[in-house]
């Protein structure tokens, strides 16, 4: 692992009992991911790209293999340990959004800071910053069904950069939004990673989202069959 | 932190939250007027027969036992000198027992006939109707009870036999000159209430008397004479035995409602808990413990028992202080069926009630809350996530 990896993965294999016998959904997969990248795992349904996230978030764990994300390898960490690295240093985006939705935009957003224990004052400039580098302060005070799919998804974004966390993993973040929308909360991304140098891992087959991309490891039934450099995205253009 | 949270989830919550809260509010309301009820009417009971019957406590003959009419024919003397003096300051009334049989529209039926002076003012018993009535045979005060089963009223007439202090049988004719209204079954059914002087003289037992009642405050004599003081405490402990015998039902009433208030948590904490899944999913890829989400339902699930004891106090808190205010007409009079109880019963709320009733509800709540709440910690998150709850 170099000081600039974030992700560091060295023959990762993942299986799921099924029945009486194990689905290998990983097969002895490695990789590493730098400080700052905005890589995309591509791969139909099936290739493994959600597990291989989830696996990396400290979400799951893997079966053989070793993991080490922002220096800290996930195989030896308790379930404790895990939620203190997402809490602090990790955010999520989900193609459902995952908002609560008896909470507003602002409270919604404020969740990761209640967690991580920061004041109020502290709080409240950090999300009124989060929000509106998403273009949602006037609907800070709105509850998720009072917005629309785009709305909710760069309410998620918000959640997910609030506490500018060194990495952000979002699982097929455009799945539910037009391309409008899609191309919108794109740019957005690209921003942060560009202003915060948080380095971002998309689990997507949705080709809006790869025009973005500065690195594409493709999967297929759980393996890596290509990782290409990008340097030119076209959609950056 | 995790109480912030809990409490906006329940808050933002509104209906759900509105509709549990509710459901334990009224089951909150259900124990505390149950418990009231059931102390206002112990309490009640109380009160009557000391208003009615104990006063400040007796000192009875040696060999009276109120269980055991048969004995009564002995149980009867002069009154000891000390005791005696607190009757001729009016500080105390005798009492002469006898068992008698009476004969109201030819039937026959035993009863147990005392003799009472007219009056007495210690006890609340309408005695004062005795007086004046030189021109009937034996003047009888009867209760409504009594009445009732004798199918007498005011101004029958009816045969009375009785035993005499020389075992001889002897009858005269008696007439009701007043029915009572009393709530003290015990001065009521199977009893007929005549003068005390024309009791003693139709038992042959002049100055004679098988107890004497004193009115409260009065300390106990020291001649006794061989009599037996019986204070308050004594003669209550018969109401406190069925007071005490009733307790298990009492308790099982709680207990039910106490359980349907439990279940009805349970049950909204299990819904909330498969309904959420995915909030729980997101809670922890946050980076929240499940240790702490579990603690978060759970907390979630107390502070619905602070919710619910403020709701009891804005909905039926009203209820509560109408009924302590002007109580619950009964609609039968069960002192017919051998009961002390008011024509109208008055909840009464003490301080340990409402404050072991609220510690109780909240203890049982937060134990309803956490049982389905543990299952989150073995939940994976990714599971959660998709909403797939462990079973």
């Amino acid at each position: 692992m170099t000081n600039d990896s974030v992700v560091t993965i060295q023959n990762l294999v993942k299986q799921f009992p099924v029945g009486g016998d194990f689905f290998t959904a990983l097969k002895d997969l490695s990789l590493t991911i730098n400080k700052g990248e905005f890589t995309g795992l591509i791969g139909p349904s099936g290739s493994g790209k959600t597990t291989l996230l989830n696996i990396i978030g400290g979400l799951d764990s893997p079966t053989k293999g070793k993991v080490s994300v922002l220096g800290q390898a996930l195989n030896d960490t308790s379930h404790g340990e895990r939620a203190r690295l997402r809490r602090k240093y990790m955010g999520f985006i989900f193609q459902s959004y995952n908002l609560l939705p008896v909470y507003t935009v602002f409270e919604n957003v404020e969740l990761p800071l209640i967690l991580n224990k920061m004041d109020t004052d502290e709080r409240r400039s950090m999300v009124e910053q989060a929000v509106e580098s998403v273009g949602l302060t006037d609907k800070m005070d709105s509850r998720p069904n009072m917005l629309s799919g785009g709305e909710c998804q760069r309410t998620a974004i918000a959640r997910a950069i609030v506490h500018q966390p060194a990495l952000v993993l979002a699982d097929e973040p455009t799945a539910n939004l037009d391309a409008e929308n899609s191309h919108h909360i794109m740019k957005i991304l690209v921003r942060l990673n560009q202003e915060l140098s948080t380095s971002f891992i998309f689990a997507t087959h949705d080709e809006k989202i790869m025009a973005y991309l500065r690195r594409i490891i493709h999967l297929d039934d759980g393996e890596i069959t290509e990782d290409e450099i990008i340097d030119n995205p076209k959609a950056r253009d | 932190m995790l109480f912030k949270i809990a409490l906006k989830n329940l808050l933002g919550a509104r209906l759900r939250t509105f509709l549990n809260v509710l459901v334990t509010a009224f089951s909150f309301f259900l124990i505390l007027f149950m418990s009231a009820m059931y102390d206002g009417m112990l309490q009640h009971a109380k009160q009557v027969t000391m208003d009615t019957e104990i006063a400040g406590g007796a000192y009875w003959h040696p060999e009276y036992d109120p269980l055991d009419p048969m004995k009564f024919e002995d149980a009867h003397s002069a009154l000891p000198a000390e005791i005696q003096s607190l009757v001729d300051q009016k500080k105390a009334f005798p009492v002469l027992v006898s068992q008698a049989s009476i004969y109201p529209g030819g039937r026959i039926m035993p009863a147990i006939m005392k003799g009472i002076p007219p009056d007495q003012n210690i006890v609340n018993m309408p005695t004062g109707a005795l007086a004046g009535h030189d021109d009937i045979s034996i003047p009888v005060l009867i209760g409504k009870g009594m009445a009732s089963d004798t199918k007498l009223k005011v101004g029958d007439v009816f045969t009375i036999r009785w035993l005499d202090a020389d075992r001889t049988y002897d009858a005269d004719e008696g007439t009701v000159v007043h029915i009572m209204d009393t709530e003290n079954f015990k001065l009521d059914m199977g009893h007929i209430w005549i003068p005390l002087k024309k009791a003693q003289t139709m038992l042959a037992m002049e100055q004679e008397a098988t107890y004497v009642t004193y009115e409260k405050g009065l300390p106990t004599v020291q001649d006794k004479g061989g009599w037996i003081p019986r204070d308050i405490n004594y003669l209550v402990q018969d109401m406190e035995a069925i007071i005490e015998a009733d307790k298990p039902g009492a308790i099982i009433m709680y207990m039910i409602i106490l359980a349907l208030a439990a279940m009805g948590i349970f049950n909204a904490q299990v819904l909330s808990i498969f309904r959420r899944g995915r909030e729980i999913g997101t809670l922890m890829a946050i980076g929240m413990t499940r240790q702490r989400v579990v603690g978060l339902f759970t907390l979630e699930g107390g502070l619905n028992a602070v919710l619910a004891a403020v709701a009891t106090l804005i909905f039926f808190g009203p209820i509560l202080w109408y009924f302590g205010a002007n109580g619950i007409p009964l609609p039968i009079d069960y002192s017919e069926m051998g009961m002390i109880m008011a024509k109208r019963l008055m909840p009464i709320y003490t301080i340990g009630l409402i404050v072991s009733t609220t510690v109780l509800v909240s203890v049982v709540v937060l134990i309803v809350s956490y049982i389905p709440s543990r299952r989150i910690s073995r939940m994976q998150p990714t599971d959660a996530l998709r909403g797939k709850v462990v079973a």
